[in-house]
């Protein structure tokens, strides 16, 4: 049995976040979750009625798509709770494609919340049940902060990647935020601020970290043909992959090559492009380290030169290669897991609804997640009508 | 499942004094974290042994609470060919470097209890 041929089989038909920054005590992951669900489908010409396939994953919550579904009043007759990390709603999209193109569901939902930014300090954070022993505990690493230095440190001593280079893609993520009304923080940001930032977790500062924020968001998914008669202009999925190799950062074979390296190649493949064809890049940058790395696996340029790719501007407005246009989880929002955003983003690119951010005349859209700690990888390519 | 406990027998080992390993019966791979299953082969006799406690950095990173002293966590490779999270002792934070060699010892006193720590390794030669 062969897989169905995704390409172009389905498209992202509506995309919306929730309230983001800072939504206060009073406030639940659920609620943004079903806030950005309600404003998706509306943008799509749908409501919770339409929907049958529910794809979620909330972050200590083990039963999230019953807890949505319930909330929302969706009975689903196709649900998918893959929890892989931040990655995990690219995978959704994945998935929800391979579900809809099979016949097992018609209008799929992707949805997520987190109030990670509210939840600081009010031990919210329930405990879940026993875990695998740790073999890293007892050594006090930050997680997840400590996994991405000990990569960004290897990267260094392989390849001479420079702090320098490092703080090249934090200004470039504020300059693209400075130009997003609903990015968390968009005052100006320089090289020199970043290199004088408190070390945190060595070689990586405080501006080398994403943020931490309160937000959710929520994608809309249909068969090609049903998208076509909907208001917005359908984004279709050309191609999709994924990957993950290891969870635990000392298991993972070469700190310097993620599986984005696998995941890219089986999502260009399906698409029928290359990254030359790519006219935007939103990537998961929970760490300034990820979008070097991510830019090298996803085939921007050759492993070890990340560094220098990044520099000059190269991938800030103005620059030959946009790379989070919205000003990615180092300066738009970050509620514990990122993985929505980029496809929102993507998605917004295509449109040509992306304001004073826009790329003019993008066609084709990466958008790229990660999750764990370098651990699960998923790429998907996206296109507009012309991309057929 | 019959045999030892992994991670108990892991414990039981370290407490005693030594790195413990597994290596698979199978490929002959080095086997950490403890596991009942190569993840190389799929094989199921996994052995146990002791490892000769030498290995070198493979990365590190010091981390800096606002309320204590800083501290390395290092990545080791081990000689026998697999990989550890730990750190190194009796050295400053910021000496430890990619490439140092390293030799294991047991921290009686971690805070989950024994575990292995690194001290950097002398020079073998005098000169």
């Amino acid at each position: 049995m062969t897989l169905p041929d995704l390409r172009g089989s389905t498209a992202i038909v509506g995309v919306a976040e929730s309230d983001l920054g800072e939504v206060g005590p009073d406030r639940y992951a659920i609620e943004l979750a079903a806030q950005a669900a309600g404003a998706a489908l509306a943008e799509a010409g749908l409501t919770t009625r339409d929907v049958d396939g529910l794809f979620c994953a909330i972050a200590g919550r083990g039963m999230a798509p019953l807890d949505v579904a319930e909330y929302l009043g969706i009975r689903p007759r196709y649900t998918d709770g893959t929890m892989v990390g931040g990655s995990s709603f690219i995978s959704h999209l994945h998935h929800a494609a391979l579900a809809i193109t099979t016949g097992a569901c018609d209008v799929a939902l992707i949805t997520y919340g987190s109030t990670a930014r509210s939840d600081s300090g009010r031990g919210r954070l329930a405990m879940g049940p026993p875990e695998l022993p740790s073999y890293e505990a007892a050594y006090r690493p930050r997680p997840p902060i400590t996994g991405y230095a000990l990569a960004t440190a290897r990267h260094m001593h392989q390849y001479g990647t420079t702090r320098t280079h490092l703080a090249e893609v934090a200004v470039a993520a504020r300059k693209w935020a400075a130009l997003n009304p609903k990015a968390f923080v968009r005052d100006p940001l320089t090289i020199e601020d970043v290199l004088a930032a408190r070390m945190v977790s060595s070689p990586l500062t405080t501006l080398d970290c994403c943020l931490v924020t309160d937000g959710g968001g929520a994608v809309v998914v249909t068969g090609a043909d049903r998208a076509r008669d909907l208001p917005k202009p359908p984004v279709y999925l050309l191609g999709a992959g994924e990957a993950h190799w290891h969870r635990a950062i000392s298991q993972m074979p070469d700190l310097t090559v993620t599986a984005a390296t696998e995941s890219s190649v089986r999502a260009y493949t399906m698409a029928g492009v290359g990254p030359q064809d790519v006219d935007v890049v939103q990537l998961y940058d929970a760490f300034t380290i990820n979008t070097i790395l991510f830019l090298e696996d996803l085939g921007f340029c050759a492993k070890g030169e990340g560094g220098d790719f990044v520099s000059g501007g190269r991938i800030a407005p103005g620059g030959d290669l946009p790379v989070n246009t919205n000003g990615g989880g180092l300066s738009y929002c970050h509620p514990g897991m990122y993985g929505i955003f980029p496809l929102i983003e993507a998605t917004r690119q295509i449109r040509g609804e992306a304001g004073d951010r826009q790329r003019p005349g993008v066609t084709i859209a990466l958008a790229h997640g990660n999750g764990g700690q370098l651990s699960s990888q998923v790429t998907a390519v996206l296109g507009g009508g012309d991309s057929l | 499942m019959t045999g030892p406990a992994p991670h108990r027998e892991y414990t039981d080992r370290l407490t005693a004094g030594s790195l413990p390993y597994q290596s698979c019966d199978g490929c002959l791979s080095a086997v950490f974290p403890p596991r009942v299953i190569c993840p190389f082969c799929g094989a199921t006799d996994l052995g146990w042994r002791e490892s000769a406690g030498l290995g070198t950095v493979y990365s590190t990173s010091v981390i800096a609470p606002r309320d204590a002293d800083p501290y390395p966590v290092v990545l080791v490779d081990l000689d026998e060919r697999f990989r550890i999270m730990s750190t190194v002792v009796d050295v400053p934070a910021g000496d430890v470097r990619i490439g140092m060699r390293v030799r294991a010892g047991i921290d009686p006193g971690g805070p989950t209890g024994p575990r292995v720590v690194f001290t950097p390794e002398e020079r073998e030669t005098a000169s």
